[in-house]
Formats: C-alpha cells, structure tokens, sequence
C-alpha cells in the first residue's frame, strides 16, 4: 500500500486533488481511497487529505500518518504545520513553490526526494486559476512513477469539463513533463 | 458498474434506483452530500416519478414521510446526530404506525460540546425507538445495505435506518459497484403498502390506544422484529444471487477460528480492525473479529453461537452511555449470560477521533495478557482530562 | 296568485327548508358524508365537534368525496378514535401534536408524484397545534405552497389537556396556567398571536375566519378554499363550554357574540390581500355582554368590576373593528 498526504489551505482544492489522486489510480485498474482530515470548512485555515493506493482492497481507515509521500500545496504551511510527520525514510515530497529548496529550508532532505514545482504558476498559465492540485497531480505521476500522465488525464476530465478540464490537463501535462525531465538530469548528473 | 466515487453520492445513486417517490431531507453535516446528490437527479429530471420536498426542519422531514408513506409513496430520508434527535419522536410514531420508511443516518456525535464528527451516539441513542439499525461497514456495504432496507422495510412494515460513519464514509472516495437500475428492479418489486389513506377504502390510521390494548401492541412489534432477524440473512442471499456478491446479513465473523480474544465492532472500525487482526495473526497472535451489522434487532442467538468458543470478547463501542458504560456491551453481555469467558468494554473513537491500527493492537494484547480493565477509553489524553475545568 | 314573499327565508331563525336545495346547507342535506360520525366521546356543547363536522361534510361535498385528513393530537383526535372504535368515515390519520401541517404536506406529495392530484387534503388541529407546537410545520407549509388546507379549531387554549394558555388564549382569559388570581388574574395582555394575519404574510393562495355560529359562511369559506390549489388556512372559532365556563346550549351563541363585538372578525384573503369581510349587521355588542357568560371571564365581575380591564377588551374590540372595516356604511 502507498499512502500519501497531502497539505494545503481551505479553499485550494486539496480535497480535490486526493480525489482525483484516487481517480488515476481507479483509472489505471488499482484501488485507492481519498479522505480529509475533517475540520469546520474555512477558507485559507490549514488543511490536510490522504490518499492510499494498493493493488489489493482497501480496509485501513485511520488518517495517513506514515505517508509515503507528500505533498504541500502552500508553501506557507512549512513554517506553521509539521508537515513531514511520519514520512517514511524513502518518502518523497512535492511542494508547490517558486523558491529553492535552500530557500524552502528543506535542506535536511536528500535531493532526490524533493522536487519543486511552480504548480500555481502553471495553473495560472493553463487553467486561468490559482489552483495547483492539477499541477500538482501531474508532477506527482511524474516523480513516483505511480501512475501515467494518461490516467491523470482521464481523472481529470472525469472530474471537471469543457474549458476548465482542457486548462487542468494542460497544467497537469505541463507538469508531468517538467518533473520527468528534471528527474533525467539528476540521474544524468 | 464499478466507480471511484464519493461514499454520499455511492449511496445517493443507489437510493435513486430504488424508486423513491417521495425524498424530504434537511441538511446537517454530514449528510449533506446524499440530499444534495438525490435533489440534484430529481431537478435534472433524472429522477422521475419522485418529488424531492425541501423541509424546514429534521422533525418536518420525518413528518413529511409519515404523511407520503401512508398515501402510498416509497420515502426516503436521512440525517445525522442533532437532527436524528430533533425527530425523535416522529421515529417512534413510523416505528408505532408501521410505516416502511427508509432512513440514512451519517452517524455522528451529539452535543453539547458541538461536534460535527464521527462515533454512533446518535443512532445509538434511538435504539428503543422501533427502527431497525443496519450498520456499514464500507461504502460498498452502505449501498448494499439500503437496497436491502427498502426490502426489508416494505415486507415488515417496520422503518429501517441504515448508519454510515459520518465523513469517515460518507466524504470517503473509494472504489463502490453502484448497482444498476435492472439489478435493483430484480430485486426490490414496487412499493404495494400494507394499508394507506384511499377514499375508496377510509380507514383510520393513528387511534388512541389504552391500557387495555397497548402492551399487545409493542409485543407485536417487538414479534415482527424477531420475525427480521430471521429474514435479514434470507434477503442477504438473494441480494447475492441478483448482485453476485456478499452483503448484508446480522453478523460478519472474521478469522474467529480459535480465536483467543475476539473484538465486535460495528461500522467502518471494522476495516482497520481487519486489517489490525491480519497483522496480528501473520505474527501467531490467535485473535478474531465479530462485525455487527444488525444492531436492532439484536442478534443474540448468532452472537452467542459465533462467540461462545472465545476466552475472551472486547466490545468496540463507538458510543457510550454516561454515568453506566458500553451501550452493544450492555445488549451483548445479556445475550452471551452464563459462558465463562472475560468480558472487555473500549469505548473508541468518541467525537470522531481516529481509531488507529497501533491502539487497537495495544488493547488486544493487552485483553490477551488479561491486563486489560473491564471498561477503558482508548487513547484517552490524560494531560487534557487534567488541563478541563 | 299573488306570491306569497316569506320574510324569514334564509334567516338563521327559519333555517334551511324554505330555501331552495342549492342554497341549503350541506348539513341540512340526508346526503351528507357524516365524515364525524355519531357516538364519539366529545363533551356536551363542544364547539370543536360542530365545527369538524361542518367543515369536514362541506369539504368532502366540494371535493366529490376525493379527500384526505390529517388530524393534529388533541380533542379531536382523542375523543373521536378510541381504539377499538373511530367515529371518522373519511380516510383519516394522525400522527403527532406538531407536525400535522408537515404530514400533511407528505400526503400530499404523495398523492401528487401517484398521479392522483384529484385527491385533495385537509390538514386540522386545534389552537395549540397550529399557533404554537405546530408552527414551524404551518409555515414550512406555506412557504412550500404545499396543496393542503388546514384548519385551525381555535377554542383559545390547550383543553385536551385540561384548559392551559395557548398562543391564542386571548388577554384576561383564565386557563390553568394563567390563573385567576392577583393583581393581574388570567391571561396577560400581549401582541396576541393572529395566525389568519400571519397566513397573510405568507401570501398563500386563501386564507379565511369563520366560527360555528353561522354554518352557512363556514361551509361557504370551505367550498371556496376547495376551488384553490397551494396551501389554503382556515381558521374556525369553536367555543368549548368546558374551558370557556359557558353553558353547553350555548356555545353558538357565545360564538356569535364574539363575532357581534369585534372581537372576532370574519374575513377573506387572497395571497395577502382582505378580498372580503362580513360588516356587523347592527352596532358592535359590548364586549362586556360577550364575557358575561364565559366563566373563564368571571373574575372581571366578581368580587368587583373590573371595569379597566374590560375597556381594554373593549378597546381591542375598537381596534378590530377599525382596522378590518366591520362597521357597516350609514352606523354612527
């Protein structure tokens, strides 16, 4: 089983985007299950959702708090939340951010399991809104090699429509392919 | 058809292909996804042949269906915790006139303390009100079980509320087989009421009933609920010939073959409960489980025949009686009278606080080296119980 | 032949007979339903009784027999279905004392999404049920347009069980929980609680006063109430010898005294709007007249007068009268 947290800001879509986690993963014939950490709904408070994929049924309903993975959606949290509670040794982390790992403080993790991605940027860029979480999806796919950028293509046109739908996949493909290449220059260097 | 879909909408798709003619439903979290899902179908016109009545209060929603119901209409309904008790007493008038309604309740706390999350004292504290309990164990069971409800309701003449754990199922995304209309038409056949409000037929319904006929009356309810705990399994099977899969029934036994310690659980605990037991097993720990589905009525005979091998049975409450102790404890220690075993009341989860895999293993292993106290909280936080006024 | 005029056709004293059949009175018909049949447990004199069977017969005549009731907890319902026995010969239920409007509602969905929209409903109660316990339901109703007409037997408290303040209970009135003692006996003075008015402010499709003392308006205002579809109210007046102090023969008459003096004014609305009122006949009643022979009054005359209570009545009285326009053209 994977597990995967994912942390963000009311309001951003972090709900989403462990659902349409869970999505790609039905789409590419695995089981997964998506849940937030339920608190009042607030815009701009902290929130947290999980994500756990497996090949087999999934049973386990207690909060992710050995996550395989990580991912923030508002760089701001790392000062506030601990977001890294529990992070498994090899775990990953994807955060959303235009700084660099030295500036985010994330020194103490090894390169190659943090990977930075501009995915408000991008939303911007493609989908005309602030909201990562279809950024995020794609970078994600692209960094754990979990799932296809095709089933994250599927999910999120599953999920939303017309010109909404087009701007998510592009920032999601966008996304997939920015994380894929950098992940070849690491290994090239 | 299999779908990676919300455990609300799962259950709101479901309850629309089981006909409903009349759905009156007032919001609270967190329910509010199943009405908004079913008012969604109904305004699309996806729904036809139903009438989707926005109510003013929990009350009125049980009101509305007493009224549908006995003109005739298949009604549904669902709610949650404070609105599970504002409506309290329109529970007990269907469960008295006999009215087949069915009801989904996202479990959730009763304030005060306000607490929008998950444990079972809101059904829990309706368990005398006449209405059968079915409890969820998944979203896929949450589905599975409101076909059945409908059933059930409809043949007995008795309401039928079927529970799913507020938010933790409800807001769940997980993989669900939402059946499709043909495989709910092959198995529920139309509402044909025992009695109801006809001018060609005038009958009173609602009289006032003394001393003289009363108890008569609640022995007979109290038969036809005996006379459910009979037929749930029966309608289980056929509900897996028409659907191809298990559903249903009064109690789910997991890996009790010589078990030392067995723990009953209702709801979705039993998932990580499952999962908790596996775990232990792979490790040679001889442990079992015992899922609950019926709550009301309460299957005593099965639970005594499935538990009376174990030296040991832990009950998971999910809900609690203040100033006595466990609530399925209670019921269960009747039913289990006589057989030498111990006995463990731990109330978990209280206001929607997680029940986790590591504390669960920790209370069995402890009920395996009987350490463990007649009745306990799990995980209670001392520091905060001395930091309250 | 010089035709023969009978001054007294269609006067209250000769009743019926001289009339012809159309303009008779459902009740003078041997073809009415009796839908509140003979042999149920009401009190001598019971307003409440009169007023269902009058309300209940014209119903089922507007409707063609195609109807439903919903009966709210109280007098009614208790003394007419004593299980093994009920006196309804229309299809009828109860379920509680707050949520007959909401059960009401129910039926009437039901009927509708079954295709038999052919099959109307009345929903009734008393006083307590429709102004107090069952409000909120009364309103949701309302707001919903539901296609009910409830009735209200307004016999000013809680009688069923045993003559406590209501929200209609009007000033001075003694209940049980609003005693005739102290400085201040019975009822307080307050806003009142008028639920026609409030109908009003729902603009639903018709809203109506009526009282038992004069069955042709009453069967009138039903049989209008029928030719509308939404929600419709109906609010009757139907004194109760027991918890009013007046005499069982004379609950008509204490009915038509309160419509005499003002106090009660007789009234129809369409969504919002007064559409008609019936003017006072002759000069208003003093209500002093109206409050002499209703022992839940007796207090304002002995030991003493209490004159200035009764001219607070009376000024209530005024107002009515005033602002509904009861007082016929050409009166001082």
């Amino acid at each position: 089983m994977f597990q995967i947290r994912i942390h963000g800001r009311g309001g951003q879509g972090v709900v989403t985007a462990a659902e349409l986690l869970s999505a790609a993963a039905f789409a590419s014939g695995r089981y997964a299950q998506a849940f937030p950490s339920f608190g009042s709904e607030r815009t701009g408070a902290p929130v947290v959702s999980y994500c756990r994929l497996s090949d087999a049924p999934i049973r386990l309903r207690e909060p992710v708090m050995h996550p395989d993975a990580i991912i923030v959606q508002d760089s701001t949290l790392l000062l506030q939340v601990d977001v890294f509670a529990g992070l498994t040794p090899d775990g990953t982390v994807l955060v959303n951010s235009r700084l660099t790992r030295a500036a985010l403080h994330l020194e103490r993790l090894a390169p190659d399991r943090v990977v930075i991605l501009p995915a408000t940027q991008l939303a911007l860029t493609h989908a005309g809104r602030p909201l990562p979480n279809a950024a995020l999806l794609g970078g994600f796919a692209a960094q754990t090699g979990l799932l296809s950028l095709d089933s994250v293509t599927r999910a999120i046109r599953d999920r939303f429509r017309g010109g909404v739908a087009d701007g998510n996949v592009a920032a999601a493909t966008d996304a997939y392919h920015r994380v894929l290449s950098r992940a070849k220059e690491q290994v090239d260097a | 058809m299999l779908r990676q879909i919300e455990g609300s909408q799962a259950v709101a798709e479901t309850v629309a292909r089981c006909r409903p003619q009349v759905i009156c439903a007032y919001p609270i979290s967190p329910q509010t996804h199943i009405v908004e899902g079913l008012s969604r179908l109904v305004k699309a016109g996806e729904l036809a042949g139903c009438e989707f009545v926005n109510v003013e209060s929990e009350f009125a929603a049980m009101s509305v269906a007493i009224g549908a119901v006995a003109a005739g209409a298949r009604t549904y309904t669902a709610t949650a915790s404070q609105g599970l008790l504002f409506m309290a007493e329109a529970l007990y008038n269907a469960s008295g006139l006999g009215l087949p309604i069915v009801m989904t309740v996202a479990n959730r706390a009763i304030g005060a303390p306000i607490n929008i999350w998950n444990d079972h004292s809101d059904a829990m504290s309706q368990r005398d009100s006449g209405w059968i309990q079915l409890y969820a164990e998944s979203n896929q069971d949450a589905v599975d079980l409101h076909v059945q409800a409908f059933r059930l309701a409809e043949e007995l003449s008795v309401p039928v509320m079927v529970c799913m754990d507020g938010f933790v199922l409800t807001h769940a995304y997980e993989r669900v087989d939402v059946p499709t209309r043909q495989q709910v038409d092959a198995y529920l056949p139309p509402f044909t009421p025992r009695q109801q409000l006809d001018p060609d037929a005038p009958l009173t319904i609602g009289a006032m009933v003394g001393p003289e006929a009363f108890t008569e009356v609640r022995y007979l309810a109290h038969q036809v609920q005996r006379q459910a705990l009979r037929r749930i399994p029966e309608l289980a099977a056929e509900f897996e010939t028409v659907f191809g899969r298990s559903a249903g029934g009064n109690v789910r036994p997991y890996r009790l073959a010589d078990a030392q310690t067995v723990v009953v659980a209702l709801g979705s605990v039993l998932g990580t409960l499952k999962d908790t037991v596996d775990e232990m097993r792979d490790d040679g720990i001889r442990v079992g489980a015992l899922g609950l589905t019926t709550f009301r009525p309460f299957p005593a005979e099965a639970l005594r025949e499935a538990l009376a091998p174990a030296p040991r049975v832990v009950v998971l409450e999910r809900a609690f009686s203040v100033g006595t102790g466990g609530i399925v404890s209670a019921d269960l220690d009747t039913a289990l009278t006589g057989l030498p075993q111990r006995r463990y009341t731990v109330v978990a989860g209280l206001g929607g606080r997680p029940v986790t895999k590591a504390s669960l293993r920790a209370v069995i292993e402890a009920a395996l080296a009987d350490e463990l106290a007649p009745m306990t909280f799990l995980d209670l936080h001392q520091s905060t119980v001395e930091a309250l006024p | 032949m010089t035709a023969i005029t009978f001054h007294q056709t269609g006067s209250l004293t000769v009743g019926n007979r001289l009339l012809p059949p159309e303009q008779r009175t459902v009740q003078s018909t041997g073809t009415r339903t009796n839908a509140l049949t003979c042999g149920h447990r009401a009190c001598q004199g019971c307003g409440e009784a009169l007023g269902a069977r009058f309300v209940l017969d014209a119903a089922m005549r507007a409707t063609g027999g195609q109807l439903v009731v919903v009966n709210a907890t109280g007098c009614l319902e208790v003394f007419s279905t004593p299980y093994p026995e009920s006196a309804w010969r229309i299809p009828w239920i109860h379920s509680l004392f707050g949520n007959a409007p909401a059960v009401a509602s129910g039926v009437a969905a039901a009927l509708r999404v079954r295709g038999r929209t052919d099959i109307r409903v009345l929903g009734q109660g008393g006083d307590g049920g429709t102004v107090d316990i069952g409000f909120g339901a009364l309103s949701g109703m309302f707001e919903r347009d539901d296609d009910v007409l409830f009735v209200c037997y307004d016999n000013e408290a809680y009688m069923n069980t045993g003559v406590q303040r209501s929200g209609a209970t009007p000033p001075a009135a003694r209940t049980a929980t609003t005693q005739a003692v102290g400085p201040d006996p019975g009822n307080v003075f307050g806003q009142g609680k008028s639920a026609p008015l409030i109908a009003m402010a729902h603009e639903i499709p018709y809203v109506a006063t009526a009282t038992v003392a004069d069955p042709h308006d009453l069967e009138r205002k039903v049989a209008r109430a029928m030719e509308f579809h939404g929600a419709r109210y109906l609010h009757v007046l139907v004194p109760c010898p027991l918890g009013w102090g007046s005499a069982t023969a004379d609950t008509i008459r204490v009915a038509r005294l309160a419509v005499q003096c003002g106090l009660f004014p007789l009234l129809e609305a369409e969504r919002g709007q007064i559409v008609a009122v019936t003017p006072l006949r002759r000069a208003p009643v003093p209500v002093e007249e109206y409050l002499r022979i209703q022992k839940r009054y007796a207090h304002l005359f002995s030991p003493h007068m209490r004159t200035d209570v009764i001219d607070r009545i009376q000024a209530l009285a005024d107002r009515t009268i005033a602002r509904f326009g009861l007082r016929s053209t050409g009166e001082a």
